[in-house]
């Protein structure tokens, strides 16, 4: 017995993609296995780890916990859509490489998307504020020290008043950004 | 592991979506499903088919009046915790939401859909009983309002039949005078609560709800207890049960903590 297809557009990362995939299909299976964009990670697939966070109309959601047949209508950035149209890194993802925000990697991505979208609404975070951005994600290796470190340089690097600062994604800079190590 | 295959039907109209859940014989209603898809995952669930409302206009309304905040099926927590009025009409409504998992959860999960699932550990039913809340069922049939004193039969099980909708719930304003406080302790910011306890004061009325240490959402009236007997005055209503987060005794110690400190602060608030 076949299972029923449902045959759906996904939009994501600004691009539209035809897919054809079962109801049950998790979005986190959809991104990896049916688009190919591998840098949502699965962890748990119960919506406790965060590795698969997504944003879903610009609001961090676990991909785990989402139907891909219930995605439709709905504007979709991964990992992959966080960095900059020349390629180059994103604020939040630089801020990662320079505070060494990770170890393995595995679980960055839901980090990334998560912060990206916190700092979108609150730029300017405290130290308890950055802390409590990353609650909803695990980390195994990093003991989260530079994670929260990472965050408030990724305020800083997203911030067009502070020295660091860069444009926002979406915006190609006239001049090639610096980047500091 | 990944759900067992089922039918999934995303109607337009709510009729639609009574009309499709009265013809199938195992059917669950989809909505933000931060509870159910993990249930379906892990296959503890494995319904012949889901009816996704999440594309029913009209479903994602909150109405705050001065008799209380009404609030549609697909209203996420993170909206009905962000929405202007809410707190000043019912103010428990916010405090008890905020510890509510994860932001990135609240972004996703809907509180009337919490309410349904009817766990125990969790904060809004427990939130809807105390306050004396309600559910609106509808079906092909038509439409009834369950109180939440009539809503939570047991461990996740709710009053709500088979081929009916939860479309919203309501929870009371507070009356002038009263106040409310909620707490909860757990292991990690946004874990389920190891305990939790919401209080509304009003005049010598006393009354608490808990979460976490019962099977079914539990309010206790504590109206006249002295306060260094209000743990144990709790606890002849409460069982707390051990698991690898804490041992029973240790639960029951949080409950002594939490009412007291909980009642004191509703007190507080009140005056």
């Amino acid at each position: 017995m076949s299972e029923e297809l449902h045959r759906i557009r996904l939009s994501v990362n600004g691009v539209t993609r035809e897919v054809e995939l079962p109801a049950r299909r998790l979005l986190s299976d959809a991104l990896r296995h049916d688009l190919g964009l591998t840098g949502t990670h699965v962890g748990c697939e119960h919506g406790v780890c965060g590795a698969c966070t997504v944003l879903v109309d610009g609001q961090p959601v676990r991909a785990c916990l989402m139907f891909a047949v219930s995605a439709v209508d709905t504007e979709i950035t991964t990992v992959e859509g966080l960095t900059r149209e020349d390629g180059s890194l994103g604020p939040v993802q630089q801020a990662f490489a320079e505070c060494h925000g990770l170890q393995c990697g595995f679980c960055t991505p839901g980090f990334l998307t998560t912060v990206t979208a916190c700092l979108r609404e609150n730029p300017h975070p405290s130290h308890d504020e950055a802390r409590e951005m990353v609650a909803g994600n695990l980390c195994r290796c990093t003991g989260y020290q530079n994670i929260v470190k990472a965050v408030e340089r990724a305020a800083e690097l997203a911030d067009p008043q502070h020295p660091d600062g860069q444009r926002p994604v979406g915006q190609q800079p006239d001049a090639p950004v610096e980047v500091q190590r | 592991m990944k759900p067992a295959p089922f039918a999934y039907h995303r109607p337009t109209t709510l009729a639609e979506a009574l009309e499709t859940l009265a013809g199938e014989s195992y059917a669950k209603v989809l909505a933000g499903g931060q509870s159910l898809v993990p249930l379906l995952s892990m296959r503890i669930a494995a319904p012949h088919a889901l009816v996704d409302i999440t594309a029913i206009p009209g479903l994602d309304t909150i109405e705050v009046s001065e008799a209380g905040v009404r609030v549609g099926a697909l209203v996420r927590h993170a909206d009905l915790l962000a929405h202007p009025d809410v707190r000043r009409v019912q103010p428990l409504v916010p405090e008890a939401l905020a510890h509510v998992a994860h932001a990135t959860i609240r972004n996703r999960g809907t509180t009337v859909g919490s309410i349904v699932h009817a766990d125990a550990a969790a904060e809004m039913p427990v939130v809807l009983s105390l306050l004396g809340g309600s559910v609106e069922a509808a079906s092909t049939g038509g439409t009834r309002t369950i109180p939440a004193e009539e809503l939570f039969l047991g461990p996740m099980e709710s009053a709500l039949r088979p081929d009916e909708i939860a479309t919203s719930a309501f929870f009371p304003a507070l009356p002038a005078g009263a106040g409310v406080a909620f707490e909860e302790i757990s292991r990690r910011q946004g874990d389920y609560a190891l305990a939790g306890v919401a209080a509304v004061v009003h005049g010598e009325s006393v009354r608490a709800g808990f979460v976490s240490v019962s099977d079914v959402p539990t309010v206790v009236d504590l109206t006249g207890v002295p306060d260094d007997e209000l743990g144990e005055a709790a606890l002849a209503h409460l069982d707390p049960a051990e698991d690898i987060h804490a041992t029973a005794g240790y639960r029951a110690q949080l409950v002594r903590t939490l009412v007291r400190r909980v009642v004191t602060k509703a007190r507080e608030a009140a005056a």
